[in-house]
């Protein structure tokens, strides 16, 4: 069904942008409409999602150019549930930015160019042509460039360096793809791509194409032999920026992948198995990464890597079941990772570092605060009824169906170690006595903030919490919406006839 | 490069490349040309002023901070891109009047999205070549 409305998500989220832009110098108003645009964002995103799930798939031309000659955006269940669990999360990350980050950094630009991520970030959900998604990729990571290198401290210009390298190389080997895509197949749009491709006869450069996308997409969503710059580069940004992109930009990989892997190229038994291998060691050399680790910001950056795989292990299965269980480790790992890094963020303005080692005796000091992290630590870890245990349940499952054990076994591997890390960071940081850590001078402590800065740091860590504990506590809602997911697709045609309004004969 | 021909001869340029610009940009919808090319015709003027005369006499012609024109281009492209949503259209759609105004022509949405595009070419171009030369 056409509705032009279906944009607005982006469209507000530049709208607050340059409404942002007006006030560069007036550091208070633009932590007064951060505030309120933010929130409106989370009710625009509502609306949208309400109107997909009662409507079925929504679709806009832009400019009227009809598809699959114009630009198609497309607000199916899979995009709708991402742009709002994305406004959730920008709205979480932006309220804490107010409170966290100095004034000095939001001197440079740090709001407007946070909506501009956001926007691009709805844009890349929303869109349904390939060469679009592009265009979106290269908002989020022109955008992201800035907000990594923000305040210009050294070790931020030295992250940044390898995060700037490696997203480059990915949008290079993604735009080649596309272009040998357009060349193939003679359209960019992705609806229109399903049919193209399949019909295609040389199967040998088809695959050539997948695997560049498998890359492309594989470094920005950090998979085994490309997540390297991900570590070395997240925990370098203050709290706010590494939890946008620890909770974010990595998943719009995992989204790209998702999308073009069950729309566009249908992985046969090579692709399935490469899906798979790969899927495995990320797991595995996220989970070994993470448990060498000692800071803490350092330890959320590799456990990223290790949960991607769950996600790519899904993709690989690649039965109805274990696409369900990769959407809803998706809609778990976006607020709970995005937590986490908040959280870090909070324990810094707390002790004044992230050293596990140096830290200690939060548990005996904040009791409620550790009650409030540990919800999240434990639903990372998957402890039922938490939210990461019910993803994981679907992963096996599906695995179990298709007799894929080995990967049964780094999926349980995979849990084990997060346990195992999770477990030492809980008594490290939380348990351990405290010691006395050097005052630093440059570094404002939660106790000589303002009471404004304190409340919003707090809410939005609890906002998140709430919302993870629904997604264990309310499971049925969260796996009947995965479902839908899983079976839209799955099954591609009702997603290609919305788009292009014809009935496709199913073969 | 204080030479008294290049001086006299910015003067004059001056006035003459923003007209260019201006025309540059409204020709555009059919023609080569359009908000992104005039805009840097438009912000060229301004720099061979300054290089004439120096930064601080281009800065009293001005008289606001270059980098303003940015949120204020990105607003006029933002509106005139959301426009046709208010009747329900898709985003984009190019509405048009129905009578050619004199000199300009045939008017629509694409020439006030242009005109954002050239204004933030302007503020864009003029902020990064300002900060520069200060710096320098």
């Amino acid at each position: 069904m056409n509705n032009p409305y279906i944009v607005l998500p982006v469209l507000f989220q530049l709208f607050t942008a340059v409404l942002l832009l007006f006030f560069w110098f007036r550091v208070n108003t633009q932590r007064l409409i951060t505030i309120i645009c933010s929130l409106t964002s989370v009710g625009i995103a509502i609306w949208l999602f309400s109107e997909v799930y009662n409507n079925g798939i929504l679709t806009m031309q832009a400019g009227e150019w009809k598809a699959p000659f114009g630009i198609t955006f497309v607000a199916d269940i899979f995009s709708s549930t991402m742009v709002l669990l994305t406004s959730i999360s920008g709205m979480a990350v932006a309220i804490f930015a107010t409170g966290s980050i100095r004034n000095a950094r939001l001197k440079f630009g740090f709001f407007p160019i946070l909506n501009f991520l956001l926007m691009g970030l709805h844009g890349a959900f929303l869109t349904g042509d390939i060469f679009n998604l592009y265009v979106w990729f290269e908002i989020i990571i022109i955008a992201s460039f800035v907000l990594i290198t923000i305040g210009g401290e050294k070790a931020q210009i030295e992250g940044a360096m390898k995060y700037v390298t490696m997203n480059l190389l990915a949008s290079a080997i993604f735009l080649t793809a596309i272009a040998i895509l357009y060349g193939m197949a003679g359209s960019l749009n992705m609806a229109d791509l399903s049919g193209q491709v399949a019909q295609i006869e040389n199967r040998g450069l088809v695959n050539v194409v997948a695997i560049l996308f498998l890359v492309g997409f594989g470094i920005k969503s950090a998979i085994f032999p490309l997540y390297f710059w991900l570590p070395a580069s997240y925990h370098t940004p203050p709290p706010a920026i590494s939890a946008i992109f620890g909770g974010l930009l990595t998943k719009v990989g995992v989204y790209a992948l998702l999308r073009i892997f069950t729309l566009i190229f249908i992985p046969d038994e090579f692709l399935s198995n490469l899906l798979i291998v790969m899927a495995a060691l990320t797991i595995l050399s996220g989970g070994l990464g993470a448990i060498l680790q000692v800071n803490m910001r350092k330890i959320f950056s590799y456990l990223i890597v290790c949960h991607i795989g769950f996600m790519i292990a899904g993709l690989g299965i690649y039965t109805e079941l274990a696409i369900l269980g990769a959407i809803f480790y998706l809609i778990h790992d976006i607020v709970v990772k995005t937590n986490l890094f908040l959280i870090s963020g909070l324990i810094f303005k707390l002790k004044g570092t992230l050293n596990i080692e140096k830290l200690g005796g939060i548990y005996k000091k904040y009791p409620k605060y550790a009650l409030l992290i540990a919800i999240s630590l434990f639903s990372l870890v998957g402890i039922p009824p938490l939210s990461g245990f019910w993803a994981k349940i679907f992963l096996i499952q599906g695995g179990y169906q298709e007799g894929q054990y080995t990967l049964i076994g780094f999926i349980l591997l995979g849990s084990f170690l997060t346990l195992w890390v999770i477990a030492k960071l809980w008594s490290e940081v939380f348990w351990k006595e405290s010691v006395d850590l050097p005052k630093k001078i440059n570094v404002k402590y939660f106790s000589e903030l303002v009471p404004f800065k304190q409340w919003v740091m707090i809410i939005p860590i609890v906002f998140l919490t709430i919302i993870t504990l629904y997604i264990g506590l309310a499971a049925e809602h969260i796996i009947i919406l995965s479902k839908q997911i899983s079976y839209e697709l799955m099954n591609p045609s009702v997603y290609i006839e919305a788009v292009l309004g014809t009935q496709i004969e199913t073969p | 490069m204080k030479t008294i021909i290049f001086k006299t001869a910015s003067t004059y340029l001056l006035p003459l490349l923003i007209l260019f610009s201006v025309f540059i940009l409204l020709r555009g919808h059919y023609l080569p040309g359009g908000g992104f090319v005039g805009g840097l015709i438009a912000s060229i003027a301004f720099i061979i002023h300054s290089f004439a005369n120096g930064l601080e006499k281009t800065k009293t012609i001005i008289k606001f901070h270059p980098g303003f024109l940015m949120p204020i281009g990105l607003a006029i492209a933002l509106l005139s891109g959301a426009a046709p949503l208010l009747i329900g259209q898709s985003l984009m759609t190019g509405l048009w009047f129905d009578e050619p105004i004199a000199v300009i022509g045939m008017v629509g949405s694409a020439l006030f999205f242009d005109t954002g595009v050239y204004l933030v070419v302007i503020g864009v171009t003029l902020t990064i070549i300002f900060t520069i030369t200060e710096t320098i």
